[in-house]
């Protein structure tokens, strides 16, 4: 509430602003007028300058001929120009007022309603206080520890647990290859386990905007084979059997999970949701329960970029972006063409072959290609 | 919640210009004063708002809160303070609204000048003033809203992109901006007296501090602009004729013509019209430089701002205001009245040849900078237009408005006599060509031309001086009198002195560029590198982990003929936010030259790319335009209440009688 009562004196004030000067008596007869008083000036400047022996007698009185004569034509303008006053003045007065207390309050909460963000107000000031200040002290924590662990690292690099504390923190803050980076130290000096590797794997999977990568699958397979129970590789092996078009083989997977897991394990109704979602569109493109709300969108920037391609050809880039885009959406088929095309398409072009297929063999497509 | 109150105050302030707006003009129009002193108030009342608006953003900025998206954008916590604060104005959202800041800062004072300027030329001025105002404050609020808010607040910002994370930053932007909203005053200012449909030499005084004031801050604007991209882009170069450039550059000239040709209005009440019409083109290009700069129709490295949607709107403002402004010019100009017609020798013929070679060399920099684009957009075919185009058509126009810049500075007014301005430049032509052929004696079988532009400029420098000497000095006085009479001198004319050599500083830096010496070569700690008579020696590289970056130093010994003059140290950084690796360039300072180092891509042996560079005399470039600032300033010192008298009898006094300028 104690904002809007801000919000209404600072309108109030602004209101203010424009109606007084409209309650004021203007003492116009009193003003010098601007106009005449520049001639004056300009004709005592002269004199001034005669005395200190800038200008000679003779000038100083051409000079200030000249001024009378621009003073006289100024004067000249002045006269017809009487102000308005009387009834009709004080009838524009009313409407000005009319107009400041009316266009003023709406423009204003006009413009702020709908570019504002007026719901954050509305929520009680204790709570917005508390978020902001918990916000702002949890950002300030954040940032200067990573800091701090940063330049610790630097100093130490061999310290493991520095590089698996942080390894999280660089994935929470969106800084995907760093967090790549950082498991791969915190596995060179803190060894091998299973946590760590599904971790890892998991890094992997994100920084390629979830692309489960045959490295990512390596992790999780070692992950596997040190502790069968990580359920965290098993459910990134099922994904990366459903991106590589194998439908039934992810559906075993995940409900193997299912049933391996307890009863109130928290990923259980995502794995069923992946389930369903195999049962209903078989073969259909995959749609990511909450992270891609619009896989339709990404579909056709997909079909897009296709079209693009095959009518005017493309960088080698550009189709290993297409082959990798089909695999993810799950249509392994058309990847597998895309394939084929790059490969007529850039036949001329050797670098461009090699990375084709080392994105044909990073996807598995490699088995079905000619 | 203060944030908030900022975004309702940015509402408000729009609320109050359309007010200040339709009132005043209204007021005039009915010839009532009690609805033309709404203006003033109005215009402070909207200061206040943008003020505040300003002030909630810079706070937000400071605290790091972010749940305003700007921030994240642009902010990370751990920044220094100082980068906190201009990161405000760093991005797209928080220049404009630094723009519109400026220019309710200039409606402000002209709303407080109230016995200077007559009631209804200021309630016109103020209310076009804020046409301008709603315009803009629209196109914050709806295209690039500084306040948008971001719900759940992030966890940390994304940083300010690093070649912006300098001092200079902090600095350019606001005096840039400075000078391009200070000729919306002239602009506005013309569009009144358009509107009233009078015009005089009042109004030409009333104009001239604004546009002189806005003239200085944009020389100062772009010389800081200039040294920003020559030590920190890594090249060593100050001026690249990058289309945001060239779109500082024009409102420049344009207004550099329009100082001139006010002069003209001010002391013979003539070129009414042309001035008008100057005021409102340079304010146009003053626009034409934000849309260039903020629709991101030109990709160059002031790409910061990308984005064609905002582009469509200012395009928008553009056609309104430049359109508008040249309808109501075209409507109103026939019926000002006609200023007196003049010789065309003469100091005012002078002003008027500048005026000509100015527009022009305007006009070249505008065809290089939007042919290009406009040639996109027709055909699809992208061209680059460079140096070589504006080499070829910007310096025959600059070159003989230079040559020509002391004979016009030293004609009288009204009725000149050529032979005789000759005549008391005798001194500075043999001067000047002395100094051609000394030069092209010691460097002979370097560059051929670079002699003759250090002789451009000292012919600048001594021409623009000579009229102190010619005026204050007689043969057989004592020195002691002389200086009493230089004392005695209006300030306009020193402004004038100063501003002039200026340019010849400008022109000395520039032609002494004929003689950098490069040096490129791969490192290790211990080897030597030279260029020109220096010496380097890199002693080592250290890596380093600041806050929001880490960096590689490389330490440099530098010696001349094996006497060591010191250490300059250049960084390779990255910024770890941004994942941006940056060059910052060492530079070290002997008088007037530099030496600049800078690093190139570090090698996996521990050896280091480096590009070494000995500036001679490079400093004048930037030094020039500080002192064209300060003859600038120096004459808006002045009372400026002098008229131009006819100087009769020319042989007779002792004293050149030239009275003004």
């Amino acid at each position: 509430m104690m904002i809007w009562v801000i919000l209404m004196m600072m309108t109030a004030l602004a209101v203010m602003a424009v109606l007084w000067p409209l309650s004021r008596a203007v003492a116009v007869a009193g003003q010098t007028d601007p106009n005449t008083q520049f001639y004056r000036d300009q004709i005592a400047e002269i004199d001034r300058d005669r005395e200190r022996g800038t200008l000679l007698p003779e000038e100083a009185e051409a000079a200030k001929a000249e001024a009378a004569r621009r003073l006289l034509r100024a004067s000249g303008l002045k006269e017809g120009e009487a102000f308005a006053v009387g009834e009709p003045a004080l009838r524009r007065r009313r409407a000005v007022s009319t107009l400041a207390l009316s266009v003023l309050p709406i423009v204003a909460l006009a413009i702020y309603g709908a570019y504002g963000s007026p719901h954050l107000l509305s929520e009680p000031p204790g709570a917005q206080l508390r978020q902001g200040a918990g916000n702002g002290a949890g950002n300030l924590d954040l940032g200067t520890a990573v800091a701090q662990i940063e330049a610790h690292l630097a100093k130490q690099p061999q310290d493991g647990r520095g590089w698996d504390v942080v390894a999280p923190v660089y994935l929470r803050m969106g800084r995907t290859e760093d967090a790549v980076k950082a498991y791969e130290s915190a596995l060179r000096y803190l060894g091998r386990d299973a946590t760590r590797l599904a971790n890892y794997g998991e890094a992997l999977v994100i920084s390629r905007d979830g692309m489960v990568t045959a490295e990512a699958q390596a992790a999780f397979q070692e992950a596997l084979a040190i502790d069968n129970s990580s359920a965290k590789a098993r459910l990134y092996l099922a994904r990366a059997a459903e991106q590589d078009g194998q439908m039934a083989k992810a559906k075993a997977e995940y409900q193997a999970i299912l049933s391996a897991s307890p009863p109130d394990a928290p990923w259980r109704s995502f794995v069923q949701d992946q389930i369903a979602r195999i049962d209903g569109n078989q073969g259909g493109p995959i749609q990511e329960v909450g992270e891609r709300p619009d896989a339709n969108a990404i579909a056709g920037m997909v079909q897009g970029l296709a079209n693009r391609l095959d009518a005017q050809g493309g960088s080698p880039d550009e189709w290993a972006r297409l082959m990798r885009s089909y695999v993810v959406l799950g249509q392994r088929d058309k990847a597998v063409a895309a394939t084929k095309r790059a490969r007529e398409a850039l036949a001329q072009d050797a670098a461009g072959l090699r990375t084709i297929d080392a994105m044909a063999q990073d996807l598995k497509l490699t088995e079905s290609s000619p | 919640m203060l944030v908030e109150a900022g975004h309702f105050a940015l509402a408000l302030a729009l609320g109050l210009s359309l007010i200040q707006f339709v009132v005043p003009l209204w007021g005039a129009r009915a010839n009532d004063p009690v609805l033309m002193s709404v203006a003033p108030t109005t215009a402070l009342a909207v200061l206040a708002c943008v003020g505040f608006a300003f002030l909630t953003l810079t706070y937000a900025y400071i605290s790091s809160d972010f749940s305003v998206l700007n921030v994240v954008e642009n902010s990370h916590s751990a920044k220094p303070l100082i980068y906190k604060i201009s990161g405000v104005w760093g991005n797209h959202e928080g220049s404009m609204l630094l723009w519109v800041l400026i220019l309710c800062l200039f409606g402000g004072v002209v709303a407080l000048a109230k016995n200077t300027v007559p009631m209804r030329l200021q309630a016109n001025t103020l209310a076009v003033q804020a046409a301008i105002t709603v315009a803009f404050l629209l196109f914050i609020l709806m295209t690039s809203n500084p306040f948008r808010r971001l719900v759940p607040a992030a966890a940390e910002g994304q940083d300010l992109n690093p070649l912006l994370q300098d001092p200079g930053l902090a600095i350019h932007p606001p005096l840039l901006y400075v000078g391009y909203v200070g000729f919306s005053i002239s602009f506005a200012f013309a569009c009144a007296a358009l509107i009233d449909g009078r015009i005089d030499a009042v109004w030409a005084r009333i104009v001239r501090p604004w546009t002189l004031a806005a003239w200085c801050f944009l020389t100062l604007g772009i010389a800081m602009g200039s040294y920003w991209a020559y030590y920190e882009l890594g090249w060593g170069g100050w001026w690249f004729w990058d289309p945001v450039e060239n779109a500082s550059l024009m409102p420049w000239l344009a207004g550099t013509a329009l100082v001139h040709s006010t002069v003209v209005m001010e002391k013979r009440d003539a070129l009414k019209v042309w001035t008008i019409l100057l005021a409102i083109l340079t304010f146009s290009l003053s626009l034409l430089g934000t849309f260039l700069v903020r629709s991101g129709v030109l990709t160059s490295v002031h790409s910061f701002a990308v984005d064609p949607e905002r582009g469509t709107f200012i395009l928008g403002i553009l056609v309104i205001f430049i359109g508008g402004s040249l309808a109501l010019f075209a409507w109103r100009a026939p019926l000002l009245q006609q200023g007196g017609l003049f010789a065309p020798i003469s100091r005012e013929g002078a002003l008027v040849v500048n005026n000509l070679f100015l527009a022009s060399a305007c006009a070249t920099v505008f065809i290089g900078t939007l042919y290009p684009l406009a040639l996109e957009v027709l055909t699809g075919d992208k061209i680059s237009v460079g140096a070589p185009f504006f080499n070829a058509t910007f310096l025959p126009l600059i070159v003989p408005l230079l040559l020509l810049l002391p004979l016009g500075q030293t004609l009288a007014w009204k009725r000149g006599n050529l032979l005789g301005t000759v005549q008391r430049l005798y001194a500075v032509f043999g001067a000047s060509i002395l100094v051609v052929l000394a030069v092209l004696a010691f460097t002979y079988g370097g560059p051929v031309l670079a002699p003759f532009g250090i002789g451009l400029g000292v012919y600048l420098v001594l021409g623009s001086f000579n009229e102190i000497v010619t005026r204050s000095w007689t043969r057989g006085k004592p020195l002691s009198v002389a200086w009493i009479k230089a004392r005695g001198l209006p300030r306009s004319t020193w402004g004038t002195v100063f501003a002039h050599a200026g340019v010849g500083l400008v022109v000395l830096g520039i032609s002494a560029t004929a003689w950098d010496v490069e040096s490129l070569g791969t490192m290790k700690p211990g080897d030597r590198i030279g260029a020109g008579p220096y010496q380097l020696r890199l002693e080592r590289i250290v890596p380093r982990q600041e806050a929001n970056y880490r960096e590689d130093a490389a330490l440099f010994r530098v010696d001349r003929n094996g006497r060591e003059l010191g250490t300059v140290e250049s960084m390779k950084r990255l910024y770890v936010t941004r994942g941006m690796p940056t060059t910052e360039a060492g530079i070290l300072t002997f008088g007037l030259s530099q030496v600049y180092v800078s690093l190139g891509e570090m090698q996996p042996n521990g050896s280091v790319g480096v590009r070494l560079y000995y500036k001679p005399l490079v400093l004048l470039i930037w030094l020039g335009a500080v002192v064209m600032a300060f003859g600038g300033a120096l004459s808006l010192t002045d009372r400026r209440l002098r008229i131009a008298a006819p100087a009769r009898n020319r042989a007779a006094p002792p004293i050149a009688p030239v009275p003004a300028e």
